[in-house]
């Protein structure tokens, strides 16, 4: 019985698909640090979506994402989360979300607050909403300052392959 | 084919934008409800100069952040002739904290010296072009007109008021004051988008 049950636990832990390590820390970036990552001159399709945990339509988007992270995983496709959550709380929103909501998408924690420093450089016809999604393959850009659906990324991403 | 005359006119008369403000566009007036009980137009305010008209809301972590800020700056510029008129451009179907009710509530709790507005027919925002909360659209009176002269954000540090380096909405005002133009005119914000259908 007991062997069984260990190796039923090795087995599980062997085929769990998409698990990581439970991510104990989130990487805070300015933006200076985060704009080489916006701007990558390779044939990986990047999808950086900006969100934050108490943004409703960020929270109701992420399973998308999520999936996209997961289904595309073995392709030329990088998905990155960006949280906009106020410095001061990345110890008691930030990093609980993450765990509770057990994301596995890479989330890295933008905290230059002089946003009108660098919105600009994401792009330009960003007026600074969330969520926004950049979604990109060298300097081939797509922006959108909106919600996006599975099916929207999955074509979006699709067409930039 | 009244209507398309009107919007027809209004759009030569460079009140109606598609897509919202720039700098130097007319701005329209509006009739909107206060939180007590009275409808505001911009054209009740004989005396004043101009006015600083945001865009904010009950919840937005943002506009949270920013309402004592806001309180002071209409104390110190409504007697200067730049009051704060505040307009929540939410539809409270589909955000419910954003209703008329928590409106009030809001005002009375955080004791805002200022009109706060709902937007009921839910267009306001967007003849302005107001994308999120805070948006803040800064307007002085040019003869009959009602002037847009910055379009943006309070300061450049939401998280932390006291250190703040560039207060650019009240920059903009004392710009106004001294007879220039605010410079920089228009500045960028993360803000939370606004909920409509």
């Amino acid at each position: 019985m007991k062997t069984t049950l260990i190796i039923f636990l090795l087995l599980g832990l062997l085929f769990g698909s998409c698990s990581e390590p439970l991510r104990e820390k989130v990487e805070q970036l300015t933006f200076a640090e985060l704009e080489p990552l916006l701007n990558r001159e390779n044939d990986t399709v990047y999808v950086v979506n900006f969100w934050a945990t108490w943004c409703k339509p960020c929270v109701e988007e992420l399973p998308a994402f999520e999936k996209v992270n997961m289904e595309y995983g073995s392709r030329a496709v990088k998905v990155l989360l960006v949280s906009l959550d106020f410095p001061s709380r990345y110890q008691d929103q930030l990093l609980p979300f993450i765990e509770s909501h057990a994301i596995k998408t890479e989330v890295l924690h933008l905290t230059d607050v002089n946003a009108n420093d660098w919105i600009d450089k994401v792009d330009p016809t960003w007026s600074g909403a969330i969520p926004a999604t950049i979604i990109f393959k060298g300097s081939n850009r797509s922006f959108y300052e909106q919600k996006l659906s599975y099916q929207e990324l999955v074509q979006i991403i699709e067409n930039k392959l | 084919m009244r209507k398309l005359l009107i919007v027809f006119s209004l759009l030569a008369a460079g009140i109606v934008q598609a897509g919202g403000y720039e700098i130097g566009d007319k701005a329209a007036d509006f009739r909107l409800k206060n939180v007590d009980g009275k409808m505001v137009s911009l054209s009740d305010y004989g005396g004043a100069r101009g006015f600083v008209v945001i865009f904010t809301c009950n919840e937005c972590p943002y506009a949270i952040a920013y309402e004592d800020r806001i309180i002071q700056l209409d104390k110190r510029y409504k007697d200067r002739g730049y009051p704060v008129i505040a307009i929540n451009p939410n539809d409270p179907e589909v955000q419910p904290a954003d209703s008329y009710g928590r409106m009030q509530q809001k005002s009375r709790e955080k004791g805002f010296t200022f009109p706060y507005l709902y937007d009921e027919e839910l267009t306001t925002y967007a003849t302005y072009g107001a994308t999120k909360t805070p948006h803040v659209f800064l307007l002085q009176k040019e003869g009959d007109a009602l002037v847009v002269k910055y379009i943006g954000t309070i300061d450049d540090n939401y998280a932390d008021a006291s250190a703040v380096r560039e207060a650019y909405l009240a920059n903009a005002v004392e710009a106004l004051i001294a007879g220039n133009d605010p410079n920089p005119a228009t500045t960028k914000a993360i803000g939370c988008s606004v909920k409509k259908k």
